[in-house]
Protein backbone atom coordinates (compact mmCIF):
# COMPACT_ATOMS: atom_id res chain seq x y z
CA UNK A 1 0.00 0.00 0.00
CA UNK A 2 3.30 2.31 -0.06
CA UNK A 3 1.96 3.52 -3.37
CA UNK A 4 -0.95 4.72 -1.99
CA UNK A 5 0.54 6.73 1.07
CA UNK A 6 3.03 8.59 -1.03
CA UNK A 7 0.10 9.65 -2.88
CA UNK A 8 -1.73 10.62 -0.41
CA UNK A 9 0.55 12.62 0.85
CA UNK A 10 0.55 14.92 -2.09
CA UNK A 11 -2.97 14.61 -2.54
CA UNK A 12 -3.96 14.89 1.49
CA UNK A 13 -7.94 14.77 2.48
CA UNK A 14 -8.76 14.39 -1.50
CA UNK A 15 -8.65 10.25 -1.30
CA UNK A 16 -9.74 7.92 1.34
CA UNK A 17 -7.98 4.75 1.86
CA UNK A 18 -8.79 1.66 0.01
CA UNK A 19 -9.37 -1.19 2.21
CA UNK A 20 -8.87 -4.60 0.64
CA UNK A 21 -9.53 -7.73 2.27
CA UNK A 22 -5.77 -8.82 2.86
CA UNK A 23 -5.54 -11.63 5.42
CA UNK A 24 -1.97 -12.52 6.53
CA UNK A 25 -2.90 -16.15 7.14
CA UNK A 26 -1.69 -16.77 3.26
CA UNK A 27 -4.92 -18.18 1.75
CA UNK A 28 -6.15 -14.85 0.02
CA UNK A 29 -8.09 -15.48 -2.79
CA UNK A 30 -6.09 -13.24 -6.08
CA UNK A 31 -8.15 -13.90 -9.33
CA UNK A 32 -11.89 -14.08 -9.51
CA UNK A 33 -12.27 -17.82 -11.14
CA UNK A 34 -9.94 -19.53 -8.46
CA UNK A 35 -11.19 -22.25 -5.90
CA UNK A 36 -11.69 -19.81 -3.16
CA UNK A 37 -14.17 -19.28 0.05
CA UNK A 38 -15.90 -16.08 -0.09
CA UNK A 39 -13.90 -14.11 2.70
CA UNK A 40 -16.67 -12.53 4.41
CA UNK A 41 -15.19 -13.77 7.73
CA UNK A 42 -13.57 -11.38 10.51
CA UNK A 43 -10.93 -13.82 10.99
CA UNK A 44 -9.88 -13.68 7.30
CA UNK A 45 -9.34 -10.12 6.96
CA UNK A 46 -7.21 -10.42 10.59
CA UNK A 47 -4.30 -8.25 10.11
CA UNK A 48 -1.75 -10.11 13.21
CA UNK A 49 0.42 -13.02 12.21
CA UNK A 50 -2.00 -15.85 13.70
CA UNK A 51 -2.83 -19.18 12.35
CA UNK A 52 -6.71 -19.97 12.07
CA UNK A 53 -8.31 -23.09 11.87
CA UNK A 54 -11.55 -24.69 11.77
CA UNK A 55 -13.05 -22.00 9.97
CA UNK A 56 -11.83 -19.65 13.35
CA UNK A 57 -12.60 -21.07 15.96
CA UNK A 58 -9.27 -22.09 16.21
CA UNK A 59 -6.18 -19.73 16.79
CA UNK A 60 -2.45 -20.30 16.93
CA UNK A 61 0.66 -18.30 16.79
CA UNK A 62 2.51 -18.52 14.02
CA UNK A 63 5.43 -20.15 14.91
CA UNK A 64 4.07 -24.17 15.82
CA UNK A 65 7.49 -26.09 16.19
CA UNK A 66 7.61 -26.24 19.81
CA UNK A 67 3.85 -26.75 20.45
CA UNK A 68 4.38 -30.10 18.31
CA UNK A 69 7.64 -31.25 20.68
CA UNK A 70 5.34 -30.41 23.23
CA UNK A 71 2.60 -32.68 22.27
CA UNK A 72 5.44 -35.12 20.87
CA UNK A 73 7.30 -35.19 24.06
CA UNK A 74 3.74 -35.61 26.68
CA UNK A 75 2.33 -38.36 24.12
CA UNK A 76 5.89 -40.44 24.00
CA UNK A 77 6.10 -40.30 27.40
CA UNK A 78 2.60 -41.20 28.35
CA UNK A 79 2.83 -43.99 25.54
CA UNK A 80 5.59 -45.35 26.95
CA UNK A 81 4.42 -45.41 30.11
CA UNK A 82 0.83 -46.73 29.35
CA UNK A 83 2.48 -49.77 27.30
CA UNK A 84 5.21 -51.10 29.35
CA UNK A 85 4.78 -49.96 32.96
CA UNK A 86 0.96 -50.21 33.12
CA UNK A 87 0.45 -53.88 32.29
CA UNK A 88 2.58 -54.80 35.02
CA UNK A 89 1.43 -51.88 37.81
CA UNK A 90 -2.36 -53.18 36.98
CA UNK A 91 -1.89 -56.35 37.79
CA UNK A 92 0.87 -56.67 40.60
CA UNK A 93 -0.64 -53.15 42.03
CA UNK A 94 -3.59 -52.46 41.18
CA UNK A 95 -5.38 -51.01 38.32
CA UNK A 96 -6.59 -47.33 39.07
CA UNK A 97 -3.35 -46.25 38.62
CA UNK A 98 -3.76 -47.27 34.54
CA UNK A 99 -7.67 -45.43 35.36
CA UNK A 100 -5.86 -42.45 37.20
CA UNK A 101 -2.94 -42.30 34.49
CA UNK A 102 -5.38 -42.36 31.76
CA UNK A 103 -7.80 -39.55 33.06
CA UNK A 104 -4.74 -37.25 33.75
CA UNK A 105 -3.28 -37.65 30.41
CA UNK A 106 -6.81 -37.06 29.18
CA UNK A 107 -6.98 -33.57 31.13
CA UNK A 108 -3.48 -32.29 30.31
CA UNK A 109 -4.40 -33.21 26.55
CA UNK A 110 -7.57 -31.11 26.66
CA UNK A 111 -6.18 -28.09 28.33
CA UNK A 112 -2.82 -28.22 26.12
CA UNK A 113 -5.43 -27.67 23.44
CA UNK A 114 -7.69 -25.21 25.36
CA UNK A 115 -4.23 -23.32 26.08
CA UNK A 116 -2.87 -23.48 22.50
CA UNK A 117 -6.43 -22.66 20.30
CA UNK A 118 -7.49 -19.89 22.82
CA UNK A 119 -8.11 -16.84 21.60
CA UNK A 120 -5.73 -15.26 24.10
CA UNK A 121 -7.73 -12.41 24.27
CA UNK A 122 -6.73 -10.00 21.31
CA UNK A 123 -7.93 -6.52 21.23
CA UNK A 124 -8.76 -5.76 17.36
CA UNK A 125 -7.25 -3.03 15.49
CA UNK A 126 -8.76 0.21 15.49
CA UNK A 127 -10.85 0.89 12.47
CA UNK A 128 -9.40 4.16 10.11
CA UNK A 129 -12.04 6.28 11.68
CA UNK A 130 -11.22 5.74 15.57
CA UNK A 131 -7.52 6.11 14.62
CA UNK A 132 -7.92 9.36 12.99
CA UNK A 133 -10.07 10.72 15.84
CA UNK A 134 -7.40 9.54 18.27
CA UNK A 135 -4.61 11.50 16.18
CA UNK A 136 -6.71 14.55 16.35
CA UNK A 137 -6.65 13.76 19.69
CA UNK A 138 -3.07 13.59 20.76
CA UNK A 139 -2.28 16.38 18.23
CA UNK A 140 -4.84 18.92 20.01
CA UNK A 141 -3.63 17.74 23.78
CA UNK A 142 0.46 18.60 23.20
CA UNK A 143 1.79 21.53 22.39
CA UNK A 144 5.67 20.07 22.68
CA UNK A 145 6.49 18.12 19.11
CA UNK A 146 6.35 15.01 19.14
CA UNK A 147 3.24 14.89 21.23
CA UNK A 148 3.00 12.73 24.15
CA UNK A 149 1.29 9.15 23.43
CA UNK A 150 0.66 8.55 26.99
CA UNK A 151 -2.12 8.51 29.31
CA UNK A 152 -2.12 8.19 33.09
CA UNK A 153 -5.37 6.79 34.69
CA UNK A 154 -5.73 6.42 38.44
CA UNK A 155 -6.62 2.94 39.56
CA UNK A 156 -7.69 2.35 43.34
CA UNK A 157 -4.58 4.76 43.96
CA UNK A 158 -2.60 3.84 42.00
CA UNK A 159 -1.13 6.41 38.82
CA UNK A 160 -0.83 3.85 35.61
CA UNK A 161 -0.24 4.62 32.46
CA UNK A 162 -1.65 3.90 29.25
CA UNK A 163 0.89 3.30 26.26
CA UNK A 164 -0.36 3.95 22.79
CA UNK A 165 0.48 0.73 20.29
CA UNK A 166 1.56 2.04 16.73
CA UNK A 167 0.82 -1.27 15.12
CA UNK A 168 -2.84 -1.12 16.36
CA UNK A 169 -3.21 2.75 16.93
CA UNK A 170 -5.15 2.24 20.15
CA UNK A 171 -4.10 3.03 23.90
CA UNK A 172 -3.71 0.19 25.70
CA UNK A 173 -5.95 -0.87 28.15
CA UNK A 174 -4.22 -1.51 31.48
CA UNK A 175 -2.77 -4.92 31.92
CA UNK A 176 -2.65 -5.57 27.97
CA UNK A 177 0.57 -5.83 25.91
CA UNK A 178 1.71 -6.25 22.41
CA UNK A 179 3.07 -9.31 21.77
CA UNK A 180 5.85 -8.94 18.72
CA UNK A 181 5.35 -12.46 17.88
CA UNK A 182 1.74 -12.43 17.05
CA UNK A 183 1.80 -8.71 16.03
CA UNK A 184 -1.39 -8.30 18.71
CA UNK A 185 -2.20 -6.42 21.55
CA UNK A 186 -3.31 -8.99 24.45
CA UNK A 187 -5.91 -8.23 27.18
CA UNK A 188 -4.31 -9.23 30.40
CA UNK A 189 -0.74 -10.05 28.78
CA UNK A 190 1.13 -12.88 30.75
CA UNK A 191 3.97 -14.07 28.18
CA UNK A 192 4.06 -15.57 24.82
CA UNK A 193 4.33 -18.92 25.58
CA UNK A 194 6.46 -21.18 22.63
CA UNK A 195 5.58 -24.63 24.17
CA UNK A 196 2.01 -24.20 23.47
CA UNK A 197 2.27 -21.74 20.56
CA UNK A 198 -0.10 -19.04 21.78
CA UNK A 199 0.28 -16.15 23.90
CA UNK A 200 -1.12 -16.34 27.14
CA UNK A 201 -3.84 -13.78 28.22
CA UNK A 202 -6.73 -13.12 29.86
CA UNK A 203 -8.59 -15.73 28.08
CA UNK A 204 -6.71 -18.64 28.26
CA UNK A 205 -4.64 -18.11 31.18
CA UNK A 206 -6.72 -20.72 33.40
CA UNK A 207 -6.36 -22.98 30.84
CA UNK A 208 -2.59 -22.52 31.02
CA UNK A 209 -2.08 -23.20 34.33
CA UNK A 210 -4.70 -26.12 34.51
CA UNK A 211 -2.25 -27.47 31.87
CA UNK A 212 1.30 -27.21 33.77
CA UNK A 213 -0.21 -28.04 36.87
CA UNK A 214 -2.09 -31.44 35.62
CA UNK A 215 1.29 -31.76 33.58
CA UNK A 216 3.16 -31.57 36.76
CA UNK A 217 0.88 -34.20 38.49
CA UNK A 218 1.22 -36.36 34.67
CA UNK A 219 5.01 -36.56 35.36
CA UNK A 220 5.18 -37.02 38.50
CA UNK A 221 2.53 -39.49 38.79
CA UNK A 222 4.81 -41.90 35.85
CA UNK A 223 8.15 -40.87 37.22
CA UNK A 224 7.38 -42.30 40.85
CA UNK A 225 5.22 -45.62 38.63
CA UNK A 226 8.44 -46.07 37.14
CA UNK A 227 10.78 -45.94 39.42
CA UNK A 228 8.10 -47.89 41.50
CA UNK A 229 7.97 -50.69 38.88
CA UNK A 230 11.35 -50.70 38.62
CA UNK A 231 12.45 -51.43 42.18
CA UNK A 232 9.52 -54.14 42.16
CA UNK A 233 10.81 -55.58 39.38
CA UNK A 234 14.88 -55.37 40.78
CA UNK A 235 13.44 -57.40 44.16
CA UNK A 236 12.17 -60.32 41.99
CA UNK A 237 15.03 -60.98 39.17
CA UNK A 238 17.98 -58.32 40.52
CA UNK A 239 17.96 -54.80 39.37
CA UNK A 240 19.90 -55.48 35.94
CA UNK A 241 17.46 -58.26 34.17
CA UNK A 242 14.64 -55.51 35.06
CA UNK A 243 16.61 -52.90 33.21
CA UNK A 244 16.82 -55.91 30.50
CA UNK A 245 13.08 -55.90 29.53
CA UNK A 246 12.91 -52.35 27.49
CA UNK A 247 16.13 -50.93 28.33
CA UNK A 248 15.82 -48.14 25.71
CA UNK A 249 12.90 -46.72 27.48
CA UNK A 250 14.39 -45.91 30.48
CA UNK A 251 17.38 -43.24 29.85
CA UNK A 252 14.59 -41.29 27.75
CA UNK A 253 11.65 -41.24 30.40
CA UNK A 254 14.16 -40.72 32.76
CA UNK A 255 15.23 -38.11 31.61
CA UNK A 256 12.12 -36.43 30.15
CA UNK A 257 10.28 -36.88 33.61
CA UNK A 258 13.37 -35.53 35.84
CA UNK A 259 14.17 -32.13 34.15
CA UNK A 260 10.14 -31.68 33.67
CA UNK A 261 9.52 -32.35 37.39
CA UNK A 262 12.04 -29.79 38.24
CA UNK A 263 11.15 -27.25 35.41
CA UNK A 264 7.70 -27.57 35.54
CA UNK A 265 6.92 -28.12 39.00
CA UNK A 266 8.65 -25.13 39.52
CA UNK A 267 6.54 -23.44 36.76
CA UNK A 268 3.31 -24.15 38.27
CA UNK A 269 4.61 -22.69 41.75
CA UNK A 270 5.76 -19.69 40.11
CA UNK A 271 2.31 -19.27 38.35
CA UNK A 272 0.38 -19.86 41.37
CA UNK A 273 2.40 -17.27 43.34
CA UNK A 274 1.47 -14.99 40.70
CA UNK A 275 -2.34 -16.23 40.44
CA UNK A 276 -2.18 -15.13 44.59
CA UNK A 277 -0.74 -11.72 44.21
CA UNK A 278 -3.10 -11.19 40.83
CA UNK A 279 -0.15 -10.33 38.43
CA UNK A 280 0.88 -11.52 35.12
CA UNK A 281 4.50 -12.57 34.13
CA UNK A 282 4.73 -9.26 32.23
CA UNK A 283 4.50 -6.83 35.53
CA UNK A 284 6.46 -9.79 37.91
CA UNK A 285 8.88 -9.32 35.58
CA UNK A 286 9.36 -5.62 35.38
CA UNK A 287 8.78 -5.46 38.69
CA UNK A 288 5.78 -2.98 37.85
CA UNK A 289 4.28 -3.48 41.71
CA UNK A 290 7.25 -4.52 43.61
CA UNK A 291 7.98 -1.90 46.87
CA UNK A 292 11.38 -1.69 45.90
CA UNK A 293 10.37 1.05 43.36
CA UNK A 294 8.36 3.13 45.86
CA UNK A 295 6.68 2.39 49.47
CA UNK A 296 3.48 3.35 47.92
CA UNK A 297 3.67 1.15 45.32
CA UNK A 298 1.06 -1.44 45.42
CA UNK A 299 -0.67 -3.51 43.07
CA UNK A 300 -4.02 -1.79 42.15
CA UNK A 301 -6.03 -5.14 40.26
CA UNK A 302 -5.36 -7.37 43.81
CA UNK A 303 -8.23 -8.09 45.51
CA UNK A 304 -6.55 -8.28 48.69
CA UNK A 305 -7.04 -11.60 49.98
CA UNK A 306 -5.12 -15.02 47.97
CA UNK A 307 -9.08 -16.96 47.93
CA UNK A 308 -10.50 -13.91 45.91
CA UNK A 309 -7.21 -13.79 43.53
CA UNK A 310 -7.59 -17.45 42.76
CA UNK A 311 -11.29 -17.48 41.95
CA UNK A 312 -11.24 -14.69 39.99
CA UNK A 313 -8.44 -16.04 38.38
CA UNK A 314 -9.65 -19.89 37.74
CA UNK A 315 -13.25 -19.44 37.79
CA UNK A 316 -14.03 -15.56 36.93
CA UNK A 317 -16.17 -15.21 33.98
CA UNK A 318 -14.51 -15.74 30.59
CA UNK A 319 -15.32 -12.95 28.06
CA UNK A 320 -15.83 -14.00 24.39
CA UNK A 321 -13.69 -13.23 21.45
CA UNK A 322 -13.71 -9.64 20.40
CA UNK A 323 -12.01 -10.39 17.24
CA UNK A 324 -12.52 -13.83 15.82
CA UNK A 325 -16.38 -13.42 15.48
CA UNK A 326 -17.90 -16.18 13.03
CA UNK A 327 -20.28 -14.14 11.87
CA UNK A 328 -19.49 -11.95 8.28
CA UNK A 329 -17.89 -8.88 9.00
CA UNK A 330 -20.71 -6.17 8.82
CA UNK A 331 -21.97 -4.70 5.79
CA UNK A 332 -19.59 -4.62 2.95
CA UNK A 333 -18.90 -1.58 2.02
CA UNK A 334 -16.60 -0.67 -0.84
CA UNK A 335 -13.69 1.92 -1.52
CA UNK A 336 -13.25 2.52 -4.80
CA UNK A 337 -10.46 4.97 -4.96
CA UNK A 338 -10.61 7.74 -8.06
CA UNK A 339 -6.82 8.14 -9.27
CA UNK A 340 -4.63 8.22 -12.22
CA UNK A 341 -6.06 5.28 -14.34
CA UNK A 342 -2.33 5.17 -16.13
CA UNK A 343 -1.01 3.86 -12.96
CA UNK A 344 -3.50 2.88 -11.18
CA UNK A 345 -6.41 1.75 -13.16
CA UNK A 346 -8.06 -1.07 -11.18
CA UNK A 347 -11.01 -3.07 -12.73
CA UNK A 348 -14.12 -5.01 -10.68
CA UNK A 349 -15.03 -8.06 -12.12
CA UNK A 350 -17.16 -10.81 -10.55
CA UNK A 351 -16.41 -14.06 -9.73
CA UNK A 352 -19.07 -15.95 -11.20
CA UNK A 353 -18.83 -18.78 -8.86
CA UNK A 354 -18.53 -16.67 -5.20
CA UNK A 355 -20.52 -13.80 -6.37
CA UNK A 356 -17.90 -11.73 -5.12
CA UNK A 357 -17.03 -8.29 -6.82
CA UNK A 358 -13.22 -8.17 -6.99
CA UNK A 359 -10.89 -5.14 -7.60
CA UNK A 360 -8.48 -6.85 -9.79
CA UNK A 361 -4.95 -5.61 -11.25
CA UNK A 362 -4.61 -2.96 -8.73
CA UNK A 363 -4.14 -5.63 -6.40
CA UNK A 364 -6.19 -8.61 -6.75
CA UNK A 365 -8.86 -8.56 -3.43
CA UNK A 366 -12.21 -8.61 -2.88
CA UNK A 367 -13.86 -5.51 -2.40
CA UNK A 368 -15.00 -4.73 0.97
CA UNK A 369 -15.04 -1.12 1.20
CA UNK A 370 -16.39 1.85 -1.12
CA UNK A 371 -16.32 5.28 -0.34
CA UNK A 372 -16.61 7.97 -2.36
CA UNK A 373 -14.16 11.06 -3.08
CA UNK A 374 -16.92 12.72 -4.86
CA UNK A 375 -19.90 13.59 -5.48
CA UNK A 376 -19.98 12.63 -9.68
CA UNK A 377 -22.61 10.68 -10.45
CA UNK A 378 -21.81 6.85 -10.81
CA UNK A 379 -22.53 5.10 -14.02
CA UNK A 380 -25.99 3.34 -13.38
CA UNK A 381 -25.01 -0.16 -14.53
CA UNK A 382 -22.21 -0.32 -11.57
CA UNK A 383 -24.45 1.45 -9.00
CA UNK A 384 -26.81 -1.13 -10.13
CA UNK A 385 -24.07 -4.27 -9.28
CA UNK A 386 -23.23 -2.60 -6.04
CA UNK A 387 -26.80 -2.49 -5.01
CA UNK A 388 -27.37 -6.22 -5.66
CA UNK A 389 -24.39 -6.91 -3.68
CA UNK A 390 -25.61 -5.23 -0.92
CA UNK A 391 -23.04 -3.06 -0.94
CA UNK A 392 -23.95 0.61 -0.11
CA UNK A 393 -21.90 3.36 -0.86
CA UNK A 394 -20.39 5.85 1.87
CA UNK A 395 -18.37 8.89 2.23
CA UNK B 1 -27.25 -6.45 -14.61
CA UNK B 2 -24.15 -7.66 -13.01
CA UNK B 3 -22.43 -7.99 -16.62
CA UNK B 4 -22.57 -4.87 -16.99
CA UNK B 5 -19.76 -4.01 -14.14
CA UNK B 6 -17.87 -6.85 -15.33
CA UNK B 7 -14.59 -5.76 -16.77
CA UNK B 8 -15.26 -2.12 -16.18
CA UNK B 9 -12.35 -0.29 -15.79
CA UNK B 10 -12.81 2.76 -13.81
CA UNK B 11 -11.21 6.14 -14.78
CA UNK B 12 -10.58 9.43 -12.56
CA UNK B 13 -13.93 10.72 -14.03
CA UNK B 14 -15.87 8.06 -12.58
CA UNK B 15 -16.70 8.33 -8.93
CA UNK B 16 -19.49 7.70 -7.05
CA UNK B 17 -22.67 8.82 -5.62
CA UNK B 18 -24.70 8.14 -2.82
CA UNK B 19 -28.17 9.38 -4.23
CA UNK B 20 -28.75 6.61 -6.33
CA UNK B 21 -27.98 3.84 -3.74
CA UNK B 22 -30.39 6.45 -1.16
CA UNK B 23 -27.87 5.82 1.85
CA UNK B 24 -27.36 8.21 4.17
CA UNK B 25 -24.38 10.12 4.29
CA UNK B 26 -22.21 9.45 6.98
CA UNK B 27 -21.19 12.90 8.69
CA UNK B 28 -18.65 12.17 11.39
CA UNK B 29 -18.11 9.20 14.17
CA UNK B 30 -17.92 9.62 17.86
CA UNK B 31 -15.75 7.45 20.01
CA UNK B 32 -16.81 7.18 23.59
CA UNK B 33 -13.68 5.58 25.29
CA UNK B 34 -13.15 3.51 28.38
CA UNK B 35 -13.32 4.63 31.84
CA UNK B 36 -10.22 2.65 33.76
CA UNK B 37 -10.89 4.83 36.94
CA UNK B 38 -12.23 1.02 38.82
CA UNK B 39 -9.60 -0.85 37.43
CA UNK B 40 -10.07 -3.58 34.10
CA UNK B 41 -13.39 -3.98 34.36
CA UNK B 42 -15.69 -2.96 31.20
CA UNK B 43 -16.92 0.71 32.14
CA UNK B 44 -17.27 3.40 29.84
CA UNK B 45 -17.19 7.09 29.91
CA UNK B 46 -20.31 8.86 30.73
CA UNK B 47 -19.24 12.59 29.50
CA UNK B 48 -21.37 13.60 27.04
CA UNK B 49 -19.25 14.47 23.99
CA UNK B 50 -19.90 17.80 22.34
CA UNK B 51 -20.76 16.91 18.85
CA UNK B 52 -23.70 15.13 19.58
CA UNK B 53 -24.71 18.36 21.28
CA UNK B 54 -27.54 19.15 18.90
CA UNK B 55 -28.84 16.42 18.53
CA UNK B 56 -29.37 14.56 21.76
CA UNK B 57 -30.33 15.06 25.32
CA UNK B 58 -27.04 14.87 27.98
CA UNK B 59 -29.47 12.76 29.82
CA UNK B 60 -30.72 10.37 27.21
CA UNK B 61 -26.74 9.64 26.70
CA UNK B 62 -25.71 9.24 30.13
CA UNK B 63 -28.48 7.05 30.65
CA UNK B 64 -27.52 4.66 27.74
CA UNK B 65 -23.88 4.78 28.73
CA UNK B 66 -24.96 3.98 32.59
CA UNK B 67 -27.08 1.00 31.60
CA UNK B 68 -24.77 -0.15 29.27
CA UNK B 69 -21.75 -0.31 32.06
CA UNK B 70 -24.50 -1.64 34.11
CA UNK B 71 -24.77 -4.71 32.04
CA UNK B 72 -21.46 -4.92 31.66
CA UNK B 73 -21.08 -5.40 35.32
CA UNK B 74 -23.38 -8.04 35.58
CA UNK B 75 -21.64 -9.89 32.80
CA UNK B 76 -17.89 -9.72 34.52
CA UNK B 77 -19.50 -9.75 38.54
CA UNK B 78 -17.43 -12.48 40.26
CA UNK B 79 -19.92 -14.08 42.73
CA UNK B 80 -21.52 -17.54 43.89
CA UNK B 81 -23.21 -18.14 40.34
CA UNK B 82 -19.85 -16.95 38.12
CA UNK B 83 -17.30 -19.46 40.68
CA UNK B 84 -19.77 -22.61 40.23
CA UNK B 85 -20.08 -21.95 36.56
CA UNK B 86 -16.39 -22.18 36.47
CA UNK B 87 -16.08 -24.87 38.27
CA UNK B 88 -18.68 -26.92 36.82
CA UNK B 89 -16.59 -26.21 33.32
CA UNK B 90 -13.61 -26.91 35.06
CA UNK B 91 -15.07 -30.63 36.02
CA UNK B 92 -16.19 -31.39 32.96
CA UNK B 93 -13.01 -30.28 30.83
CA UNK B 94 -14.82 -27.47 29.40
CA UNK B 95 -17.09 -29.58 27.32
CA UNK B 96 -20.21 -27.75 28.89
CA UNK B 97 -19.79 -25.01 26.99
CA UNK B 98 -20.42 -27.10 23.84
CA UNK B 99 -24.29 -27.76 25.12
CA UNK B 100 -24.57 -24.22 26.96
CA UNK B 101 -23.46 -20.56 26.76
CA UNK B 102 -21.53 -18.77 29.58
CA UNK B 103 -23.15 -15.92 31.60
CA UNK B 104 -20.97 -13.58 29.47
CA UNK B 105 -22.62 -14.70 26.57
CA UNK B 106 -25.44 -14.24 27.67
CA UNK B 107 -25.38 -11.12 29.32
CA UNK B 108 -24.06 -9.91 25.60
CA UNK B 109 -27.06 -10.99 23.74
CA UNK B 110 -29.21 -8.92 26.51
CA UNK B 111 -26.34 -5.86 25.79
CA UNK B 112 -26.87 -6.24 21.57
CA UNK B 113 -30.83 -6.51 22.15
CA UNK B 114 -30.55 -3.20 24.49
CA UNK B 115 -28.15 -1.23 21.61
CA UNK B 116 -30.69 -2.53 19.28
CA UNK B 117 -34.02 -1.43 21.04
CA UNK B 118 -31.83 1.88 21.72
CA UNK B 119 -31.15 2.94 18.02
CA UNK B 120 -34.54 2.23 16.85
CA UNK B 121 -36.20 4.64 19.93
CA UNK B 122 -33.78 7.15 19.92
CA UNK B 123 -30.68 7.29 18.03
CA UNK B 124 -32.16 6.24 14.77
CA UNK B 125 -34.96 9.12 14.72
CA UNK B 126 -31.99 11.40 15.30
CA UNK B 127 -30.15 10.45 12.98
CA UNK B 128 -27.60 8.22 14.90
CA UNK B 129 -26.02 5.04 15.05
CA UNK B 130 -24.72 3.31 17.89
CA UNK B 131 -22.27 0.25 17.95
CA UNK B 132 -22.16 -2.74 19.63
CA UNK B 133 -19.13 -2.10 21.86
CA UNK B 134 -18.36 -5.86 21.34
CA UNK B 135 -17.50 -5.08 17.57
CA UNK B 136 -14.77 -3.33 18.53
CA UNK B 137 -13.21 -5.40 21.22
CA UNK B 138 -14.50 -3.74 24.15
CA UNK B 139 -12.49 -0.72 23.70
CA UNK B 140 -15.19 2.31 22.42
CA UNK B 141 -18.69 2.93 21.67
CA UNK B 142 -18.93 4.27 18.44
CA UNK B 143 -21.65 6.43 17.07
CA UNK B 144 -21.66 7.52 14.05
CA UNK B 145 -23.67 10.38 13.02
CA UNK B 146 -25.58 11.10 9.46
CA UNK B 147 -25.72 14.14 7.61
CA UNK B 148 -29.16 15.66 8.46
CA UNK B 149 -30.52 15.38 4.95
CA UNK B 150 -33.04 13.01 4.17
CA UNK B 151 -34.18 10.49 6.97
CA UNK B 152 -31.89 7.28 7.03
CA UNK B 153 -32.55 4.59 9.17
CA UNK B 154 -29.78 3.53 10.93
CA UNK B 155 -29.50 -0.13 10.06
Amino acid sequence: MSHMDQYQQHHPGQYNQVCTAHSSAGTEPCWPGQRTRSPRRKWQLFPGRNRFYCDGRLMMARQAGVFYLTLGLILLTTGLFFTFDCPFLASNLSPAIPAVGGVLFVFVMGMLFRASFTDPGVLPRATPDEAADLERQIESSGCSRPPPRTREVLINGQTVKLKYCFTCKIFRPPRASHCSLCDNCVERFDHHCPWVGNCVGRRNYRFFYLFIVSLSFLTVFILAFVITHLIIRSNRTGFLSALKDSPARYPFTLAVCFFSVWSIVGLSGFHTYLISSNQTTNEDIKGSWSTKRGKENSNPYSYGNIQTNCCAALCGPLPPRSVTQLTPAGPNTVHVLAFDPLRFGFTLQLCKRTKDLYVTKLRPAVITHVSCVSRQELPYSTGEALRQFGLPLAV
Amino acid sequence: MRAAAIGKTFTMAETHSLQDLQQPAVSSKVFVQRDYSSGTISKFQTKFPSELESRLDKQQFEETIQTLNNLYAEAEKLGAESYLEGCLACLTAYTIFLCMETHYEKVLKKIARYIKDQNEKIYAPRGLLLTDPIERGLRVVEITIFEDRSIGSGR
